[in-house]
């Protein structure tokens, strides 16, 4: 989406400096997206494939979203970028900005709807189950408006939006910095607005998300906290050490108060905590445990806060590096260019795991556990063949990807289109097609 | 029509799309070396997929998605019975893929090596692959009485099943030789047109076997015509390609495709997948969603499925001129 603002400044002010920052950061953009088209597929056939019995009992309701992200989002998002890719110079320049457009709409709908049937996971609405022992949609109306997707989705967009105004500036920067190149600073200051912006929102989603969950998995917020016992008013824990199985809290740093305002609004406000939720579940579902690896919730939860914050503290000081005209110098500054994409990446990744190991040991809250949800036709070798074979792909692909996108981002904007050495229209390299021969 | 058959025809429609249009994507692919001799052959040849291969691929992501949300059941079997084909498929896929697009981000000839196996790896085993699958369908799998697979994978390779793939294999090279030969222009054009006249016989007596076989199996009123009218199209296509009509070749090469699809659906309904134990098949009916999920969906597919048409046809048409080697163009790409 900030390539397609670029080229849409571009396409209203005839500035070439924007033509240049749309083919830099749209080749960086497309050395990404290849890796996002290729693992959709596996997204989408993994249910049938891992989970069958988890297919078996949700289809009716969780294929519902999944079949319309692939109808709707997924089509739009693939036809309309390839039109973009290849079409530079076939198609008029306000139908080629329009097809960035409607994949950039296609991707965010795919996020809406892959975070609906999230959510419906996280806190299932719009369902009943049958004698038969299935999920039955009753209200596809309540799936999509789900209080959590209502959230979720706005946090996840934002938190996407760190990541890519985060390396926008961090490019630009170390352009701006290393070579004084001045054509970046739009492209910085650009992605360091959208840094801040992106880090207020997901601070503010964040706050909601939080309230939203302490209602619906209050487990999850009591493993967030590693809050053992329930408190009123709740504390909020900078440092808790646990026994190594997260089994009970040895020693804690508190701030009073601030946890049951986070967590209900209210200073005073009552916060569960993870033994008594443990027995009242028992007494509900039956014996077990059902709490998560408390560890894991505490620190992914802390790491995601931290790092976000972390990056919109460096796009602050990488905005202000640069005022009025200012050409930053800093070493320092150029070394903290590389670290910056890098850390709200983790903090989504940190997110993610919180919320899906928070989620643990339901696979469907409060309707299905973790393990049940597996297809017991699949046999053990073939799952760790399956893991073994994606662990691998995925990180040679990866290596390949971080060092393709090192290089693109290292050899800086092409020739401005009037200069002698490119020819007028595309110079050689730039363009951003699958196929392009390099300058 | 119920819509249990409504969406029984339709997961049938994507298949056949998905097949249809990713069918000569594999072909190019598989072609690649084959064909494209030098560094600039090549980008020609990918040059005439290269906008459109993404969008043919988001085919198969429908029709798995349309199976789960109509027919969960079908979906949960088929897909853990077909664990390691449909990984071998995911795999090679994700290298394809990634491949079509960083081959070109480096002017390096080993480098540009090695992501040329991996297209040719990465179109000739889901083509090969999707054949072994699509026979297991229509031959029927050993299920337990709660619908799940009792098999185990190397169940899943027996004569009919291996024909299957052979059949894929061999079609989509052909179609996508014939595609190719409509795409590009002189020495390629001429080479894609006797690809496909070598190719075409090989795939013509394996589609002839396979649709045999299939009708000794299981088999309908309308899958005998479909089958009869496949074989057809494919004579009618590689006589076409034989006079250098390859405009009307591939019209013939898809045609084949789209109706052996259409063959074994049409043999299988009502049942999704059979089973070869004596409990009892997976059908339309005992598969399907609630009628509120099914009415729902069609509502979806009524409005979105059109569009999705449109649009991808006016790709089509956007890119429809042939790609000649060496101009702006094929090097471009």
């Amino acid at each position: 989406m900030l390539v397609a603002v670029l080229q849409t400044v571009w396409v209203r002010t005839g500035d070439e400096r924007y033509l240049r920052l749309t083919r830099f950061y749209g080749k960086l953009f497309l050395v990404n997206f290849a890796m996002g088209v290729v693992t959709g597929i596996v997204q989408e056939f993994q249910f049938g494939m891992n989970w069958s019995d988890y297919s078996r009992f949700v289809g009716d309701v969780f294929g519902v979203p999944l079949a319309i992200e692939a109808l709707f989002a997924f089509f739009l998002e693939s036809t309309f970028l390839g039109l973009w890719i290849f079409g530079w110079e076939r198609l008029p320049k306000r139908v080629h900005l329009a097809c960035i457009w409607i994949a950039a709409a296609g991707s965010t709908a795919s996020a809406y709807f892959i975070l609906a049937a999230n959510s419906w996971m996280q806190n299932p609405v719009g369902y009943q189950v049958d004698p038969d022992g299935t999920a039955r949609l009753t209200d596809f109306g309540a799936v999509l408006t789900n209080k959590v997707t209502l959230v979720t989705f706005p946090h996840t967009i934002a938190g996407c939006f760190l990541v890519a105004g985060a390396l926008m500036t961090a490019v630009a920067l170390w352009h701006l910095v290393r070579h004084g190149t001045e054509a970046f600073r739009p492209a910085l200051r650009l992605g360091a607005w959208v840094t801040l912006a992106a880090a207020v929102a997901v601070a503010v989603t964040g706050d909601t998300q939080g309230k939203i969950m302490t209602e619906v998995q209050p487990m999850k917020m009591a493993a967030a906290e590693a809050l053992y016992d329930t408190e009123q008013p709740a504390a909020f824990s900078v440092l808790t050490i646990g026994t190594l199985d997260g089994g009970q809290e040895v020693f804690a740093i508190k701030i009073p108060y601030l946890l049951s305002w986070l967590g209900t609004g209210d200073t005073h406000g009552r916060v569960e905590g993870v033994n008594d939720l443990q027995a009242q579940y028992a007494a509900q579902f039956g014996p077990g445990t059902y709490s998560p690896v408390i560890p894991v919730t505490y620190w992914s939860f802390r790491l995601m806060i931290g790092l976000g914050t972390l990056a919109a503290a460096l796009a602050l000081v990488a905005l202000w590096s640069q005022r009025r005209g200012r050409v930053p110098t800093s070493r320092w500054l150029a070394r903290a260019s590389l670290a910056l994409p890098l850390l709200p990446l983790a903090a989504n990744i940190s997110g993610w795991v919180f919320t899906e190991m928070g989620r643990q040991p339901w696979l469907v809250f409060g309707e299905m556990l973790t393990r049940d949800g597996v297809s017991r036709s699949v046999s053990l070798t073939e799952v760790l063949t399956s893991f073994t074979a994606f662990t691998l792909v995925y990180a040679a692909l990866a290596a390949v990807e971080v060092r393709l996108l090192v290089r693109y981002a290292r050899a800086g904007l092409p020739a401005p289109p009037s200069g002698p050495a490119a020819p007028p229209v595309t110079p050689p390299g730039t363009l951003p097609a699958a196929f392009a021969k390099e300058a | 029509m119920e819509l249990t058959t409504v969406w029984f025809v339709l997961v049938a429609a994507l298949f056949t799309g998905y097949f249809v249009l990713e069918g000569f994507d594999f072909g190019v692919g598989a072609l690649l070396p084959a064909l494209g001799r030098d560094e600039r052959e090549r980008r020609t040849l990918l040059a005439t997929i290269g906008p459109v291969w993404d969008g043919n691929e988001v085919w198969v992501i429908t029709a798995g998605g349309a199976m789960f949300a109509a027919f969960p059941a079908w979906y949960a079997t088929l897909f853990s019975a077909l664990y390691l084909p449909l990984l071998a498929i995911l795999v090679a896929l994700i290298l394809r893929g990634v491949a079509f697009e960083y081959r070109g981000m480096r002017d390096d000839p080993g480098w540009r090596a090695r992501w040329d196996a991996a297209i040719v790896f990465g179109s000739t085993a889901p083509a090969f692959l999707w054949g072994v699958a699509f026979a297991n369908i229509a031959r029927g799998l050993p299920l337990a009485p709660d619908g799940d697979y009792a098999g185990g994978p190397l169940d899943l390779l027996h004569p009919y099943a291996l024909l299957g793939g052979l059949v894929t294999l061999t079609l989509f090279v052909t179609h996508g030789a014939v595609f190719l030969a409509l795409k590009t222009a002189g020495e390629l054009r001429v080479r894609a047109l006797r690809a496909a006249a070598r190719v075409g016989p090989v795939a013509f007596v394996s589609v002839t076997a396979f649709a045999a076989w299939t009708l000794t199996v299981r088999a309908s009123a309308a899958s005998v015509v479909a089958a009869a009218a496949a074989v057809l199209a494919l004579a009618a296509a590689l006589a076409a390609n034989r006079v250098r009509r390859e405009g009307w070749a591939f019209l013939g090469t898809a045609l084949t495709i789209g109706l052996l699809v259409v063959c074994l659906f049409a043999a299988l309904h009502p049942a999704v997948l059979p089973s070869t134990l004596p409990t009892g098949d997976l059908t339309v009916s005992n598969a399907s969603s609630s009628p509120y999920t099914l009415r729902l969906m069609t509502w979806v597919a009524a409005i979105f499925a059109p569009l999705v048409l449109l649009y991808q046809g006016w790709t089509y048409w956007v890119f429809r001129k042939r790609i000649h080697t060496g101009t702006a163009d094929a090097d471009h790409y």
